[in-house]
């Protein structure tokens, strides 16, 4: 499906569309369970700000195959701003709020949840911000794409769709809670190029 | 920002921002671990050419939850006592290689001139210049202001202005630095401000100020202020006969049991009491009011540290030195991972 180049000379090209996105949640939410054995100790952790409605989607999926799952006690946001280490190279950006759930993270299986898994930075901010906040018994990671270009020794657990991209081009995820586009909320994954 | 100097230049937006991000700095301090490494190896000075305890505690404190090292350095046995100018502070403080200085001085404008000069690089915040801004101080009581108006209106603090709120501010406005900034911060942030006070005390040119004057508090508490901030009797600032006695003054303008109680009477349940700090009690307030469940005074101290922080990070996060990002709207975290970690991949 390709969308022919706008007028600002940037080529959009939809890779998952909100039936794919959907399909992908749905695998990921049953590999965290079989990966877990169960439900048990589960904590889903979003990072702002498209892994948390992320994470709020699957835990949605992961209390649809086990009933006994309340998905607001399962899930949480992980703000990672204090912990990147371009903080310094970049505008200053405004911290958002980190909400755990009321049962914590020590000695739970935190599953960390992100849009795009690029460099990895962002997930060694994670795991740092992490460390200051309890002690989980495992943490994994669930992203819905990763496009490669890995700047540290990082990888997902759970991978929602591995796209090959250029570093030139951009991954933009599109989730309905967060993005309107030209009035109407969208779920796509888009990968932008500029021509 | 590149420096914090006064809140009357201060855009609603940016005072927005940095109460926002203060509410996620106050959340840090309910953890265990009280720290977070934003500033690591950034080096924050605490320049104090004034007697200070709550502001210099508060600033230390803050940089510290932010990991920057910290420095403090005291006018009373340090060279300045032995002459050295401010210029050759700054200078010294530069060879240093200071990231931040927050300093306090005696003389109205000392920050300005600090930050202008172009003596020292670091970003410089206000702590108190003489009779002209406090705006931390100003800035932790439009936090705890927000915090009591939302929890009113049962809305989460964090975004919200102060919109339909009336604050009483009073007693000695003249000398108050602390005063000034609130003026300035608080109708910036849409709040209605009164002040109070007796002539003698109230700074020539105030019918200029964006507020309503009252020469008598108790026609002043009649117009039902949600919160009510008395200031602090400054006597190491008074060089004259501003009032005839201390009695005098406690009972016209000092905030007594009688008015605690008045209050009451008056179905004022939730209106505040508010106080910078040092309190002369029994003087411009009653310890009954000072310990009375309406009294902030504490809450503010403790949203100190979390105002503090908030700026701190603001001033020394960041690529820009002159920041032309400053106006755009406040989306950052809202690029994509990419965006934050290739330089190539930034919009141009």
């Amino acid at each position: 499906m390709t969308v022919p180049a706008s007028k600002s000379g940037i080529h959009k090209r939809v890779v998952l569309a909100e039936a794919d996105i959907d399909r992908a949640l749905t695998r990921i939410a049953h590999e965290i369970l079989e990966a877990n054995r169960g439900s048990r100790d589960l904590v889903l952790l979003g990072i702002p700000r498209r892994g948390f409605p992320l994470a709020q989607r699957l835990a949605q999926k992961i209390s649809a195959v086990d009933p006994a799952v309340d998905p607001d006690l399962i899930t949480g946001q992980l703000d990672v701003t204090m912990y990147r280490d371009d903080l310094r190279r970049n505008p200053t950006r405004s911290p958002l709020a980190t909400q755990l759930p009321p049962s914590g993270i020590d000695d739970k299986v935190v599953v960390l949840v992100d849009d795009v898994l690029y460099s990895g930075r962002t997930i060694r901010a994670a795991l740092d911000a992490l460390a200051d906040l309890g002690r989980p018994r495992i943490v994994r990671l669930a992203v819905l794409v990763d496009r490669g270009h890995r700047e540290l020794p990082i990888r997902a657990d759970h991978v929602g769709k591995n796209l090959p991209t250029s570093s030139r081009e951009r991954v933009r995820v599109h989730l309905a809670e967060i993005d309107l586009i030209g009035g109407s909320a969208v779920n796509e994954v888009v990968i932008e190029d500029r021509l | 920002m590149k420096h914090l100097l006064s809140t009357q230049d201060l855009s609603a937006r940016n005072a927005l921002r940095l109460l926002n991000v203060a509410e996620e700095m106050a959340a840090v301090g309910q953890r265990e671990i009280k720290k977070l490494p934003a500033l690591r190896g950034r080096t924050v000075v605490n320049l104090f050419f004034e007697d200070s305890t709550r502001t210099r505690i508060s600033f230390e404190a803050a940089a510290k939850r932010l990991s920057a090292d910290v420095i403090n350095f005291a006018a009373k046995g340090s060279s300045v006592s032995k002459g050295e100018s401010l210029k050759d502070t700054a200078q010294t403080l530069e060879a240093m290689s200071a990231d931040a200085v927050v300093i306090r001085h005696p003389a109205s404008g000392a920050p300005a001139r600090l930050a202008a000069s172009g003596w020292i690089d670091a970003a410089v915040v206000n702590a108190g210049d003489g009779t002209h801004e406090h705006p931390t101080q100003a800035l932790l009581d439009a936090f705890t202001l927000r915090r009591h108006w939302a929890k009113l209106d049962g809305t989460p603090s964090a975004g919200t202005t102060l919109a339909g709120m009336k604050v009483l501010i009073v007693g000695d406005v003249l000398h108050s630095r602390v005063a000034r900034s609130n003026v300035w911060l608080l109708t910036t942030l849409g709040a209605e401000v009164l002040l109070a006070g007796p002539p003698t005390l109230l700074p020539v040119g105030v019918g200029a100020w964006p507020c309503t004057v009252y020469y008598n508090l108790d026609d002043a508490l009649a117009q039902r202020p949600d919160a009510v901030m008395m200031l602090r009797l400054q006597a190491e600032r008074m060089n004259a006969a501003f009032f005839p006695s201390t009695r005098e003054y406690s009972r016209r303008w000092g905030f007594d049991d009688g008015r605690l109680a008045l209050l009451d009477t008056m179905g004022l349940d939730d209106t505040v009491i508010m106080h910078p700090g040092p309190m002369n009690r029994g003087l411009e307030i009653s310890s009954a009011a000072a310990d009375s469940p309406r009294s902030t005074v504490l809450a503010q101290v403790r949203n100190g540290v979390s105002v503090r922080m908030a700026a701190l990070y603001l001033l020394l996060s960041g690529d820009s030195q002159d920041d032309p990002q400053d106006d755009q709207p406040e989306n950052q975290a809202d690029q994509p991972d990419q965006l934050a970690t290739t330089p190539e991949g930034r919009t141009p």
